[in-house]
């Protein structure tokens, strides 16, 4: 409850404070932002000056495309990170060809990504999956990685010596011991997919929160800038707390041990 | 029962670094009869987790020959792989932490697939209650005392009814007060299913209290520097580290062990596990 309240009070803060340096006192460079008010009323306007508001069906159409996309994106990493992760933590041989591969691949920013996807994927929705994709998938595979080295060579000593094959060891031992590192994985790679996406969107995007952003900004239609920005952290946030509670489910173990 | 003899013959290993070949098991030979509690003391670096870690087939061995109930186990070119007929209770804890202490100790029985799942949960309920830990089946490993956690490993290891059951200084790092409950809960379990077992410790008053006979080892190489029997009588309960046998026992043993780990203190050998 004091949780509630003091969250509710520290965003409260946060208007307050846009209010007062923009509104009121137009303090320097803040002066030439939206002001609250001005967002305010047009997000929540039946006829919206610039186009956009909370009564606009192209709104919720933004939304869901970039929904839709990140929750393909985001389907896709795990599906295609986490057994690859599996796979390279298990066989050294194979982790030694593909690790240094993926570790040049890694660091190179998703931007720079841009101009390629475009090559590969010429048209419609798919430049932006991939880049979307890319983000996530990275951090699926190196968390699920990190999860199968982090699992005790005593418990699959312990797990071989009651009998199990190599092959039970990796169901029994492995997969349940790297799950931690696997549900890390899907909430930052969350993050990240929302990240990427909006990049994504702004360069190669013909829709979405991101397009939407963007196009305002060359349209001179500032407020909806910033009601794109706000929809995205609900949306971003709404997503993560999504994932949360679904990954907390995988592991009772620990959250009873938490509540003990 | 299933309770098999265990032949050490003559076995050999070293490791290799970067100063050199570090031998950790030169003709080593110890002979444990079926049924028996064999304890194996000794300063640290004498090759005691590296014999049992060959028994166990986690490591492979350089010369000489292990026997299990009679049949090789392992050689220097064929090393065993682990099994069931070998069960392992290590230092600390590997009870599986996802898995309630029931799903631990049917793990065994249902992944070798000797039981079907209701069988092996009827058999743990009952090998669990036996061990006096009836009512912490649907506990998390994590919810329970690190005595109750060893006492569940045991009874996960013995309802495989292993050939041989191996522990590699289950108690250490324990205070003197539950380590003692803890060799009571050991022996009981002992009492009842009589497996061979191959104990390994440092702590001499444990070894003279649990074992049927003490073999002790020397250090740098590890070898046998000689067995000993423990006459005392079973059942053994904990009144016994009072009488005048035990603590005669305990000073043969602590003799045996003293010279081997003072010469290798002097010599500042590096501790190796």
């Amino acid at each position: 409850m004091r949780r509630l309240i003091l969250g509710i009070l520290g965003c409260g803060l946060l208007l307050g404070v846009w209010y007062l340096a923009v509104d009121v006192l137009a303090l320097g460079r803040f002066g030439s932002l939206p002001p609250l008010a001005e967002v305010l009323t047009e997000w929540t306007s039946h006829e919206p000056a610039y186009g956009t508001s909370l009564f606009t069906h192209n709104y919720y159409a933004d939304i869901w495309i970039s929904v839709r996309r990140v929750l393909e994106a985001f389907v896709l990493a795990v599906v295609l990170g986490v057994p690859l992760g599996l796979a390279i933590g298990w066989s050294r041989r194979f982790r030694e060809l593909t690790f240094p591969v993926l570790e040049l691949i890694r660091p190179i920013p998703i931007l720079a990504w841009v101009p390629l996807a475009i090559l590969m994927f010429p048209r419609g929705e798919q430049p932006v999956i991939f880049l979307t994709f890319l983000s996530a998938f990275f951090v699926m595979t190196l968390n699920t990685l990190l999860g199968v080295q982090s699992v005790d060579r005593d418990l699959v000593r312990a797990a071989r010596s009651l009998g199990a094959s190599p092959r039970d060891v990796l169901r029994t031992v492995i997969m349940p011991g790297a799950l931690p590192y696997v549900t890390t994985g899907m909430k930052i790679a969350i993050g990240v997919s929302w990240f990427s996406l909006v990049a994504g969107e702004m360069v190669a995007g013909q829709s979405g929160l991101g397009y939407l952003i963007n196009s305002s900004y060359a349209t001179v239609r500032y407020p909806t800038i910033v009601i794109g920005m706000l929809t995205l952290g609900i949306v971003g946030f709404a997503t993560s707390a999504a994932i949360g509670a679904l990954t907390g489910r995988l592991a009772p173990h620990r959250t009873r041990a938490a509540a003990a | 029962m299933n309770a098999a003899s265990l032949q050490i013959e003559d076995v050999a290993k070293s490791y290799r670094n970067q100063s050199g070949e570090l031998v950790a098991l030169s003709s080593c030979s110890i002979e444990i009869a079926p049924e028996e509690l064999h304890v194996i003391v000794g300063p640290s670096g004498c090759g005691k987790t590296t014999l049992l870690n060959a028994v166990a087939g986690f490591q492979g061995i350089d010369g000489g020959l292990i026997r299990l109930g009679g049949e090789t186990l392992c050689t220097a070119e064929r090393p065993a792989e682990p099994g069931a007929d070998r069960v392992v209770v290590f230092q600390h804890s590997t009870l599986f932490p996802w898995r309630t202490v029931l799903d631990n100790v049917t793990y065994g029985p249902v992944i070798q697939g000797r039981r079907s799942r209701a069988e092996a949960r009827s058999l743990a309920r009952e090998r669990l209650s036996q061990a006096g830990l009836a009512g912490l089946e649907d506990r998390y490993p994590a919810e329970l005392s690190s005595g109750a956690q060893r006492r569940v490993e045991i009874v996960r290891a013995l309802v495989n009814e292993p050939r041989v059951l191996l522990l590699d200084e289950p108690f250490r790092g324990m205070d003197q007060i539950t380590r003692d409950l803890m060799h009571e809960a050991l022996l009981e379990l002992y009492d009842r299913a009589r497996p061979t077992v191959l104990f390994i410790t440092h702590d001499i008053e444990e070894a003279v209290f649990l074992g049927s006979r003490v073999t002790a080892m020397s250090a740098r190489p590890g070898r046998v520097k000689a067995t000993i029997e423990i006459d005392l009588p079973r059942p053994r309960e904990a009144g016994l580290r009072a009488s005048a046998r035990f603590n005669e026992l305990l000073a043969d043993v602590l003799s045996l062990v003293h010279d081997e780990a003072s010469r290798a203190f002097v010599a500042g050998d590096r501790e190796a596990a």
